[in-house]
Parts: C-alpha cells; sequence; structure tokens
C-alpha cells in the first residue's frame, strides 16, 4: 500500500505513542506490583453484619505485620462505621463490602477508589503520607439518598 | 417505490432521534442547575434521578440508535440503490423499536426505574424498563439484518467493484453492534427480565456487570463509527475537496471491528472478583483502539487541506481561512474534532489502570463523555442533519443563520461545561450526585465554583440544543424545493485493490468474534466456578 510519506511518519508516531502507554502501564504491573483492587473472595451480602469478617466494624485493628485494617460496611445510604481514625504513614488495609445494592468507595483527593458490589469483598492497602480529614463518597448510584452517602477517614500523626 | 419507501424510514428514524434529543436536553439543563446547588422549582433527589436515568436512555441509546439507523438508510439508499430491499422488515423492525423506546420512557416518566442507564442490578427497575430496552435492540438487528442483506445483494450484483467507503463504515459499525449486543441480551433475557417479573428469586449482580460491560464499551465505537463515516464521506464535498488516503480509511474501521469489545473490563478496573491480569488484557486491548483514531485525525485534517487549498488557500495555514465555515455541517465537524482530541487523551487515562483510581466513577467521567459522544457524536450527527434532513424532505433548511451558530455555541458551551467537570472529577466530587455539599466538608466546598462554571456551560449547551431543534421544526415546514443530491466524497487517488483484503468481512467477523471468546469465555466460566451469592433486588427510588 503506497501510504503518503508525512501520514507514514504520523502513523509511526502514533504506534509509538501507544507502545509507550503499553510498557508503562506493562512495566509498573510488572515491575512494582501496580494493580487495581482485584481481590476476589465472596461473602453472603444479606449476613454481612455477622459474618466473623466484618465484627471488627468499631475501630481499626492492627495486624502482626504492623498493617492496620480498616472494616466498613455500605448501606443504603451511610457507611458503617461513618468515621474512622488511622495513623498516618503506615500501610492501611480497607476492607470493604455492601449489605444491599451496589456502592462505590472513594477516599476524595487520593487514589483509593473501589467499588462495592453485594457478595464480594473488596480489599485495597494504601499508606496516607499526611494527617488530615478525608471525605469518603459513595460513587455509584445507590438510590434516592445516594448523596449523602459518605463517612470520614481521620488520619492522624504516628506516635 | 423503493427509493422514497427508504426515504421516509430514514426521516422517521431521524425524526424520533431528534424528539428524543430534545428531550434529553430539558433534563439535562436541570442536571447542571442542581449539581450547582441552586434552588430550583420541583427540585428534589427523586427527579434529579430519575431526569440523569432519562437523559441517559434518551440520549445514550434512543437518539443515538435513531439517527444511527435513519442515516444507515441514507447512505445504504445513495450508496447501493437498489440493492437496498426489504421495506417491510425495516417498518417492522422501526415499530419495534420505537414501542420499545414508549415503554421504556413512559416507566421512567412514572418514576418506577430510576436505575441510570446502566441499570446495574441488585437496583430493580419494572419490568417494562427491561423489556422496552430490549425491543429497542431488537428492532435495531432487523435494521441491521435489512442493511447487511444489501449490502450482500450489492457486492452480488458488483463482482469486482470495491464496497463504498461509508458502506464499509456502517458495515464495520453493525457487526460491532451484533457482536456487542449479544452480551446484553444476554443480560436482558437471562437475568433482569426474569428476576424483574418475579419468575427468578435472585440476581448475580457480577455477572450483570460482566455482560453490560462486554456491551457498554463497543456502544460508544457504535456512536463513534457512523459519525467517522461522516467525517470520511460527508466532510470532504461539503468543504470542498477530496478524501485523502481512501484505502487507510478502510483500515481505520477495520480496526475498530476487531478491537471495539475485548476492552469491556477497563470499565471494571476498580471492581471486585476479575482478576488483574484480566483487567489487564482488556486494558492493552483499549490502548490499541486509539490507533485507528490518530489515523483519522490525520486523513481528515489532511482532507481539509485539500479542500482549503482547492478553494485557493495559500501557505502554511491559509488553506484554514479559506474553509467554509459558514457550512454547518464543516463546522460542526471541525468543533466536534477539536472536542473530541481532549475525550481521546482523556479516554487514554481513564483506560489506563492506575490513573483510573483517581478518575473512576467521579465527575471526570461525566466530563469525558460528554467530548467524546456528547461532542464527536452528537455534534456531528447535528451537523449531518443539517446537510440530511432538508434533502430528505425536499425542503430548504430553515432560520440558517441559527444554524450556524448552533455549532459554535456548542463548542463554546462544552468548553466550560466539561473542563471544570474534569477538574471537580480529579478533586474527587463522585459523578451523578443530586447535591454534591456533603455537610459542608472542605473538600466538597473547593468543588463549589467549578460546578457553577460548569452550570454556565450547561445553559449555553441547552441554547444550542433548542436552535438545533428550532431549525429542524422550521425545515419540516419549509417550502418546498427541486430534488439536491447527498454527495459522497471522492477520494483523492482511486483505491484500486489496494488493501482489498480489508474487504473480506466474514473474515473480519470471525476473528472478532474469537477475540470476544478469547476476551470474555475464560472470564465469565471463571466466575461461573466460583460461589457466587444472589440479591433479590432493591428499588429505593
Amino acid at each position: 500500500m503506497n501510504i503518503d510519506f508525512y501520514e507514514r511518519i504520523w502513523m509511526w508516531a502514533a504506534g509509538g505513542i501507544i507502545a509507550v502507554f503499553i510498557a508503562v502501564i506493562g512495566l509498573s504491573t510488572v515491575a512494582y506490583g501496580l494493580h487495581p483492587p482485584s481481590h476476589i473472595e465472596t461473602i453472603e451480602p444479606s449476613k454481612v453484619f455477622t459474618d466473623p469478617r466484618f465484627s471488627k466494624l468499631g475501630a481499626p485493628v492492627v495486624m502482626p505485620d504492623g498493617t492496620v485494617e480498616v472494616q466498613m460496611v455500605a448501606i443504603m445510604f451511610a457507611f458503617a462505621p461513618n468515621e474512622v481514625r488511622v495513623p498516618a504513614g503506615r500501610p492501611i488495609r480497607f476492607r470493604l463490602t455492601s449489605a444491599d445494592v451496589t456502592h462505590g468507595f472513594m477516599i476524595a483527593r487520593t487514589n483509593a477508589n473501589t467499588m462495592l458490589v453485594p457478595g464480594y469483598i473488596s480489599q485495597f492497602t494504601t499508606v496516607f503520607p499526611r494527617a488530615g480529614d478525608y471525605l469518603v463518597v459513595c460513587h455509584e448510584f445507590c438510590g434516592n439518598g445516594h448523596h449523602v452517602m459518605s463517612a470520614r477517614v481521620i488520619v492522624e500523626e504516628s506516635k | 417505490m423503493n427509493g422514497a419507501s427508504f426515504t421516509r424510514l430514514a426521516l422517521t428514524n431521524i425524526g424520533v432521534a431528534i424528539a428524543a434529543f430534545g428531550v434529553a436536553s430539558a433534563m439535562a439543563i436541570m442536571q447542571a442547575l442542581s449539581r450547582a446547588n441552586l434552588d430550583l422549582p420541583f427540585r428534589s433527589p427523586a427527579m434529579y434521578y430519575l431526569s440523569v436515568t432519562a437523559h441517559g436512555t434518551l440520549m445514550a441509546i434512543v437518539f443515538t440508535t435513531f439517527f444511527i439507523m435513519g442515516f444507515g438508510y441514507v447512505v445504504a439508499q445513495h450508496s447501493l440503490g437498489a440493492a437496498l430491499a426489504m421495506r417491510r422488515t425495516a417498518w417492522t423492525s422501526f415499530w419495534i423499536a420505537a414501542l420499545g423506546t414508549v415503554a421504556t420512557v413512559a416507566v421512567i416518566l412514572a418514576g418506577k426505574a430510576t436505575v441510570l442507564y446502566t441499570f446495574y442490578p441488585p437496583l430493580k427497575a419494572h419490568p417494562l424498563f427491561y423489556i422496552g430496552l430490549t425491543l429497542v435492540v431488537v428492532g435495531s438487528w432487523g435494521w441491521a439484518l435489512v442493511m447487511l442483506r444489501a449490502i450482500g445483494r450489492w457486492r452480488r450484483a458488483n463482482a469486482g467493484r470495491r464496497i463504498p467507503l461509508s458502506v464499509y463504515g456502517y458495515a464495520a459499525t453493525i457487526i460491532i453492534w451484533l457482536l456487542a449486543t449479544i452480551g446484553v441480551a444476554a443480560e436482558m433475557l437471562l437475568q433482569l427480565i426474569p428476576w424483574s417479573l418475579g419468575w427468578t428469586p435472585t440476581i448475580d449482580p457480577m455477572l450483570a456487570r460482566m455482560l453490560f460491560w462486554w456491551f457498554g464499551h463497543p456502544l460508544v465505537y457504535f456512536w463513534l463509527l457512523p459519525a467517522y463515516v461522516v467525517w470520511y464521506g460527508l466532510l470532504p464535498p461539503a468543504a470542498g475537496g477530496k478524501l485523502f488516503s481512501e484505502p487507510l480509511g478502510r483500515l481505520v474501521f477495520a480496526m475498530f471491528v476487531l478491537l471495539s469489545t475485548p476492552v469491556g473490563f477497563h470499565h471494571q478496573a476498580m471492581d471486585p472478583g476479575v482478576s488483574s491480569g484480566w483487567k489487564l488484557f482488556h486494558t492493552f486491548n483499549t490502548l490499541l483502539i486509539l490507533y485507528p483514531s490518530f489515523v483519522t485525525a490525520f486523513t481528515i485534517i489532511a482532507s481539509l487541506e485539500i479542500a482549503g487549498r482547492m478553494r485557493g488557500g495559500q501557505g502554511l495555514f491559509g488553506w484554514i481561512r479559506r474553509l467554509p465555515w459558514s457550512d454547518p455541517l464543516v463546522s460542526s465537524v471541525i468543533l466536534s474534532m477539536l472536542l473530541f482530541a481532549i475525550g481521546g487523551w482523556g479516554g487514554a487515562i481513564n483506560a489506563s489502570f492506575g490513573m483510573n483510581a483517581v478518575i473512576h466513577n467521579t465527575s471526570w467521567v461525566p466530563g469525558h463523555f460528554h467530548t467524546t459522544v456528547g461532542s464527536a457524536t452528537a455534534l456531528t450527527f447535528m451537523g449531518t442533519a443539517y446537510v440530511v434532513v432538508p434533502r430528505l424532505l425536499n425542503r430548504r433548511l430553515e432560520l440558517v443563520p441559527m444554524a450556524r451558530v448552533q455549532p459554535w455555541l456548542w463548542f463554546l458551551g462544552m468548553l466550560p461545561f466539561s473542563i471544570p467537570t474534569h477538574i471537580t472529577g480529579l478533586m474527587g466530587m463522585p459523578r451523578r450526585v443530586f447535591d454534591p455539599s456533603y455537610a459542608d466538608h472542605p473538600t466538597a466546598v473547593s468543588w463549589h465554583w467549578l460546578t457553577n462554571v460548569s452550570a454556565i456551560g450547561g445553559m449555553v449547551l441547552f441554547a444550542s440544543s433548542l436552535f438545533f431543534v428550532l431549525v429542524m421544526l422550521f425545515t419540516l415546514f419549509a417550502p418546498r424545493v427541486s430534488p439536491e443530491p447527498i454527495e459522497f466524497a471522492e477520494p483523492l487517488e482511486d483505491p484500486g485493490t489496494k488493501a482489498a483484503f480489508l474487504d473480506r468481512l466474514g473474515y473480519l467477523t470471525a476473528l472478532a468474534a474469537l477475540l470476544v471468546v478469547v476476551a470474555y469465555g475464560y472470564p465469565i466460566w471463571q466466575h461461573l466456578q466460583m460461589p457466587r451469592f444472589g440479591s433479590a433486588g432493591f428499588s429505593p427510588f
């Protein structure tokens, strides 16, 4: 096929840009283990509040390896608990699920973001470098009270 | 008379599309003002979420599908002539889709289907919502059959001739649509309809999400490719030029056929229950699908340059000034391309699954798709309507000054609407919220001035929509004029037998289907092996 010279350059450049995109994502996945939250663990949504895996909704739990685990359940139109206190600079593992419809969980102004699909436990680990009062919002439409569904993560300086 | 009857079919389909667009625009202005937190009469959460559902369904499904079907008949009638037959099937299909639309819109407006146009279970709508949408898809399958039969008949009668590029683009659109709708048809028929009727007690929400996004992403190429048919087919003659490198246009459409469907998991990058390996595979395919749009950008701009120079443009940029900017099709397409450039780069960000974590389900996403489907597609279709509708009616285009201003209003409204909407997304504002005040948390307060800017953009967009609908209404009753043909582009060079392998649509379809099986077959099989918990459903609206 006879392709115009400038168009040929353009096509190679476009291919190059895409190759760079793919390489960056491939490398960050393989070399740095950067994955989106893709935890696979199921749970009966109607029995979430009696499930031992969500028995520590009151306060974060410090695990033997130093990770702080936060458990939260989303229910129309609130998060339980609706406020958690965690230390800055330490790995925090969020374990979340929904007791009814599909919800979303996002800590605004961070990249902590996951869907909460009934029947599944969402899990990811993150570190808050700075103390502060972070807003958590439900970002998936869950009914007429969707916009009031929020929580707070209070990040405190580590002692 | 074959010709006249397909003219009426095209007009009726496009008429439904424009009516849906008008109603959906009225819904949109309410939403823009609500997110800016202005107190309006009738403002309530129930009303807001109902109108988001209506706006999404009417714009993304009804306006696009009916316009695409109508313009498809225009292309087929022009390029395939007598090979376009099966008039009764075409009318039956139209009525099935129209009936489905009426049923869906009626239950939405009655407040019984506030599930948004993504209708994720276990949110449960009235059964007629699902049945109506299924009928729209069934009607579109009838249209696809009519189109494919016409293409087949033309090829048998014209052995050795190349399929016209516009028809090739439509063939690609139809193949994508048929592969994509398998997913949503399975979701509707096996899951949502029996469950909403009470025949099955529970539903698997994750399976529904997978089947929805099997359909949901190729849907965007179903919107985009007919716009590309306009860019490759109608734009060059309207600008006064010819189409540059025609065979590459075929390559573009062929690449979309292959890559449109095995990409859906990038919408589920933040989902639990889907392994990150499959998300990565779909991410790579998504990035590859940028390629045909890059090629399109060159081809279309080169074709415009040819037009500008044929009109006497000189120098490096002189040709730009010589383009017929007062032609509403030309300005619509150029402005829609500029907005699509924002949307395209944004799309690459959405697809990159690390960055997706920052913007997933934030207002960045509506910011993004208003520059893609809301500009590349919608603005191009409006420009197309200015060319096609008067010629199908044999009437003159009325309110021409409004038609000339309208694309600019869209452009000037879309920038202040979509850019602040993108930015508030980066600042953590979720999409689709009635009132983003969150008890005046400092983060929420910081969004406020930007939502006000986007509300102003929304008002300008609404004015633009109103101009478009008025021009169409007045044209419907304009004085009759003698018939004028709809012109499709001449290639600068005849394609001859260049890249003839691309015309083997059967092989292309088989290869695309194989990719769909690879990308979805195994993940769905794997999903079905897991312990799964159904949900009985909720209707919190």
